[in-house]
């Protein structure tokens, strides 16, 4: 791997910098990739609770998930549905009913026709980039309020035909004779009906073809992350989860209801007796027999959305609007698809560099967790002399995350990692956090599947 | 074409030599068939007669539809058969004409196309249906007592059949495009942008007839008819007794005694006609539509254009009228501490939807619009606030106080409350103005009529507001003062309680109901108490008892007390199975005493005339629209105020002294009757 991005400098790294007088104020200076354009603030955001598949499909489609949580998000502003000028969403795979699912659910949430709406696919970090659309809109003046987020109905993923079948098919619409119909029948093999599930080929790398939990072991080895560190990790964001549900530290979930006379108010993918103990006992799913990764400790397939609002700081002052917090920087990075879960390693670098902080600058932190074992390596990552000057060419290490302030609130391994959703997920509950501890900065990343990382940095007001 | 200065039609003549007859009705936003409309027509008819084209089509030029059917605010002036028989016979000559043109003729349909506009439609050679769901075709008149009159019975039959087509006229129910190209009362059902080159074709290349499945001849024939119509009258006389609701059956009789002959069955119809719609029932039905009519003039409110609704409590009242609401168009957010309540609310509202709106993207639209919100974020945006918690005036005005300083400016409130006076509950107000009563009734999405509760403290404006609403919900407002019970609960509260008299009295529940039944109550008054809810009832009950005389029978109260609330909980006066009451039959030898009707309707017309004293509405018009809208009473009768003219009101007088000398002074007449 070789570096490309200009703006990480080989200098002296910030993480040995003790003095917190050098270090500027982001937004008072250029250094941000917003370059020096308006401010975007984060005034509201509601989510869904994240909905653990059942092996079926679940009770809701994506567009009702985002409809669902940004219903109630929108009666409470003081502004008009029709006031929003772009919708953004993210989603990796919207249903066939969905294609550009974002003017959908524009649609359906009265936002009226005049409304512009367009989807966007990072893969797993496609709420993060719906945000950072968002503000770049807002940043260049062509939008004052954006309703961005983003949508996974997992359970929903289609099952497609095999080329053989469709093919077939294509000759049996085209046999208008019975003696046609008959030879087409008698063409017709069992191993046609072999479904493609749609949802496995999507967390398969289509160029290096490694699944993601393959790319997993992959950073677990090379940073020595053990099985054992992984249940921990796992096993620990069940008990965060479990606590914040405690706490009421999740008011930021909005019930969605169903049309069978249920509602859906908690995150159910929570398992309060998960212990350490408990999933050592799992067998490995990606590399049988002998590895490591295992439906304990990945993130859950599931369906959610998360919706937020940004806006100018013309709207808040004309709507007299809250604010949560600003959006200050963000990045992108791209790395070797085959060790994609160490993108937020490179796309969190940079930010910390160009604005000169160390990592306990950052009050607190959400890297989303794909894998127990990427996150962990990502943190090892940090403190990899070898990997720090040859992967991200500084001249040190950036050193040591502190994990109590990490994903404090549980992650994907408990809360589910629904794709399109989760980076709009962990924004806006950071944002929380801050507010909650009354903290100032925050970074929240992602590891995105074919092998690349973003990362954005909020600061609450 | 030489003459083209008719008022009402354009008429255009294409290079093709076809006639194309727009049909405008002036100064009306929909086209009926008003005798200045048919005289037109009839003249025009008369020069295509002479003249023939390549063919004539008929189309609309108004939004709203193809033709909505004849001016009903003209039947009020057919007082006898002569007249009667003047106006069908003049539209039987033009339709007649209008079949029997030697070119093609075709009718564009989109809209409405109903009643003579139908019939229109059905003297044509083709119809052509836009695929709109709101175009709608059928004949109602059974509706109004009476059946189709300008060949409608005739040509329907033979076009379409006999099931459908006399099904079509039993029910009066309004067939869908899809559905008419189906059953072949349409050619075609396709978009209206397609329609002037669909009719162009159609002249030039006529399409193949539709054909009736083989069956239908045999049921047509001679022989088999009778036993027909002797299955048919049985499966009529379950919805509708042949005393009260003549016009299905006539429409049978017409069917059997005539078909084979079409010209004969033609002259048939008009005289089957003119003997109905001279007779009581239709001009009651008339009536009733007309003070529909009154009652929809009511809600008309200027450029008042309300958006949001913002309902408390998802109950079953304020559940339903929040799903009623949203599936109107509003945006609704409804507001309710329980989870569980909200999401009991969406269930029913999707089955609602799925009744109602069919369409799947429709029902989703409606359920989008429908939002639980229980914090309450929609109450600062809301346009109108309706208030459907639980009937206790301390808990209303502690809501009220709470959610005042929270709303927008101009924003209504409006309580469910069904009895407790709108001076109990303003006084918490800063602006007591504001607070309405919109009254819903149970269940939401059957019944038609809402009150206007107003207190002296109302304003105009906020009435009229209320009105406007109701209208855009399709309701049928009706103004009341905001006296305990106001109208509707007023008069039937005396009615049910009658009935619980008669229960303790030891009559056989199914005989109560039985006799209301036949009085045309469209429920009998125990079946009502259990399905409404005896807990309900007691509490109207005692609120009422408070202000007006009226005793709460014991056995109600005990059975509250013991749990017995009727059909929610499987138990009340009936014991309930799969949603229906189980009736004991009525012993054989039971000698029933003859004023159990009486002592149940008089209970119910005693107070209808109190109210009209006590200046609860307006006028006796307007009360007796309320009761048959808000009630269900008899619409065949037109009403307790036209039933009391109908049978005379000394005679009615009479007959309550004669109930109150039995039964007690609850049948004392009351002093409105002096003033009638």
């Amino acid at each position: 791997m070789t570096k490309k991005k200009t703006t990480v400098k080989k200098k002296k790294p910030a993480a040995t910098s003790d003095n917190p007088a050098e270090k500027s104020h982001p937004s008072a200076t250029n250094k941000n990739s917003y370059g020096n354009g308006r401010t975007v603030y984060i005034v509201d955001g509601a989510r869904t609770p994240f909905l653990k598949a059942k092996g079926k499909p679940g009770p809701f489609p994506a567009a009702d998930l985002a409809v669902g949580c940004a219903l109630p998000l929108l009666a409470r502003q003081p502004f008009e549905p029709s006031d929003i000028d772009e919708v953004i969403v993210g989603s990796v795979m919207p249903g066939p009913d969905e294609a550009n699912i974002a003017r959908v659910i524009a649609l359906r949430l009265g936002c009226g026709k005049h409304v512009p709406a367009w989807t966007v696919q990072r893969n797993c970090a496609s709420g993060l980039q719906a945000l950072d659309c968002a503000a770049m809109e807002i940043v260049l003046g062509r939008a004052e309020i954006v309703l961005a987020g983003g949508v996974e109905s997992m359970s929903h993923a289609p099952v497609l035909l095999n080329n053989d079948m469709v093919g077939w098919l294509g000759a049996w619409m085209g046999a208008r004779k019975w003696q046609q119909r008959i030879k087409a029948l008698l063409a017709l093999r069992p191993k046609f009906f072999v479904p493609i599930i749609g949802l496995l080929r999507g967390l398969t790398d289509p160029v290096v073809g490694l699944s993601m939990g393959q790319t997993a072991e992959n950073i677990a080895h090379r940073f020595g992350i053990t099985r054992e560190q992984m249940d921990i990790f796992a096993s620990r964001s069940h008990q965060r989860l479990a606590a914040a549900q405690d706490n009421n530290h999740l008011d930021e979930i909005e019930a969605i209801y169903d049309t069978r006379g249920h509602a859906y108010a908690d995150d159910d993918g929570v398992r309060r007796d998960s212990e350490p103990g408990k999933l050592a006992k799992l067998k490995p799913v990606f590399d049988k027999p002998f590895g490591n990764v295992t439906a304990g400790n990945s993130a859950q397939i599931t369906d959610g959305a998360a919706m937020l609002i940004l806006a100018s700081e013309d709207a808040v002052k004309k709507y007299k609007l809250p604010v949560m917090g600003k959006i200050v920087d963000s990045q992108w990075a791209g790395l070797e698809p085959a060790q994609m879960g160490l993108g937020p390693v490179h796309a969190i670098s940079p930010i910390l560099q160009r604005n000169n902080f160390s990592l306990k600058d950052i009050d607190f932190w959400e890297i989303n967790e794909a894998f127990a074992a990427q996150v962990l390596a990502c943190l090892a990552a940090w403190q990899d002399k070898d990997y720090c000057t040859k992967e991200l060419g500084l001249t040190d290490t950036i050193g040591e995350l502190d994990q109590s302030v990490l994903n404090v609130d549980g992650g994907g391994v408990s809360l589910g990692h629904p794709v399109g959703a989760s980076g709009a997920r962990i924004v806006l509950h950071l944002l929380n956090i801050l507010e909650r501890e009354k903290a100032k900065r925050g970074i929240a990343s992602l590891c995105i599947g074919g092998g690349q990382g973003g990362a954005m940095l909020l600061e609450r007001i | 074409m030489a003459n083209n200065n008719y008022k009402n039609w354009k008429i255009n003549q294409d290079n093709d030599s076809i006639v194309w007859l727009h049909l405008d009705k002036q100064g009306s936003p929909t086209n009926v068939l008003s005798q200045d409309v048919l005289h037109e027509l009839r003249d025009i008819v008369f020069d295509l007669e002479k003249n023939p084209p390549r063919g004539v089509v008929f189309l609309s030029d108004k939004e709203s539809g193809f033709i909505a059917g004849a001016d009903i605010k003209e039947f009020p002036e057919i007082k006898t058969e002569e007249q009667a028989r003047e106006a069908l016979n003049l539209g039987h000559s033009i339709y007649n004409s209008i079949e029997n043109l030697s070119c093609p003729t075709v009718a564009l349909i989109h809209g409405f196309c109903l009643g003579g506009g139908m019939e229109l439609a059905l003297a044509c050679r083709y119809r052509i249906a836009d695929n709109d769901p709101k175009c709608k075709m059928g004949q109602p008149e059974v509706k109004l007592g009476i059946h189709p009159g300008f060949g409608g019975t005739v040509r329907m039959i033979r076009l379409i059949g006999i099931m459908n087509g006399l099904d079509a006229m039993l029910t009066g129910r309004n067939i869908s495009a899809r559905v008419a190209k189906r059953i072949g009362l349409v050619n075609y059902a396709i978009p209206k942008r397609h329609h002037i080159n669909a009719a162009r074709s159609v002249v030039f290349k006529p399409p193949r007839p539709f054909k009736l499945p083989f069956w239908n001849k045999l049921l047509n024939h001679k022989q088999v008819r009778p036993w027909v119509a002797k299955l048919l009258t049985k499966k009529v006389e379950k919805k509708a007794s042949r005393a009260h609701y003549p016009s299905p059956f006539a429409m049978i009789d017409l069917w059997v005694r005539c078909y084979d002959d079409h010209q004969y069955m033609l002259q048939e119809e008009i005289n089957s006609f003119v003997g109905l719609i001279v007779g009581k029932t239709a001009q009651n039905l008339i009536r009733v539509f007309l003070l529909s009519e009154r009652l929809k003039s009511l809600g008309k409110a200027g450029d008042y254009n309300p958006k949001h609704v913002h309902v408390i409590g998802a109950g079953v009242m304020g559940g339903d009228i929040a799903a009623w609401c949203a599936m109107r168009g509003f945006k609704v957010t409804l507001q309710d501490h329980k989870m569980e309540t909200l999401a009991k609310v969406v269930q029913r509202a999707f089955g609602l939807y799925k009744k109602r709106l069919k369409d799947k993207r429709l029902i989703r639209g409606a359920l989008d619009r429908l939002i639980p919100d229980i914090k309450g974020d929609g109450l600062k945006s809301a346009d109108i606030v309706i208030e459907a918690i639980f009937e206790d005036a301390q808990v209303k005005r502690d809501l009220f106080a709470d959610i005042e300083p929270k709303l927008k400016k101009d924003a209504i409130i409006a309580t469910n409350t069904s009895s407790i006076p709108l001076d109990e509950l303003n006084t918490i107000l800063k602006k007591p103005e504001r607070l309405v009563g919109l009254h819903f009734f149970n269940p939401v999405a059957m019944m038609p009529l809402v009150e206007i509760v107003h207190s002296p403290k109302t304003s105009e404006e906020v009435s009229n507001k209320a009105a406007a609403f109701t209208r855009r919900i399709d309701k049928l407002p009706l103004p009341v003062t905001s006296t305990p019970g106001f109208l509707v609960n007023r008069v039937l509260m005396p009615y049910l309680m009658e009935s619980v008299e008669l229960a303790e009295e030891n009559i056989p529940l199914a005989l109560i109901d039985k006799s209301a039944l036949e009085y045309g109550m469209p429920m009998g008054p125990i079946e009502l108490a259990d399905t409404v809810g005896l807990d309900i009832c007691l509490k109207v009950a005692e609120i009422l008892s408070q202000h007006m005389d009226i005793a709460v029978p014991d056995r109600l109260r005990k059975m509250v007390e013991a749990g017995k609330l009727g059909k929610k909980t499987g138990k009340g006066f009936y014991a309930f199975k799969n949603g229906k009451p189980v009736k004991p039959a009525i012993p054989k030898d039971y000698q029933a005493p003859t004023d159990i009707q009486d002592r149940l309707i008089m209970r119910l017309v005693n107070e209808a005339v109190a109210c009209l004293r006590d200046k609860v509405v307006d006028d006796a018009d307007l009360a007796d629209g309320g009761i048959i809208f808000g009630t269900g009473f008899a619409p065949f009768r037109g009403g307790p105020f036209h039933y009391i003219d109908s049978r005379g009101k000394d005679q009615l007088i009479k007959l309550l002294d004669q109930l109150e000398h039995r039964h007690g002074p609850r049948f004392a007449a009351d002093k409105g009757w002096q003033q009638i």
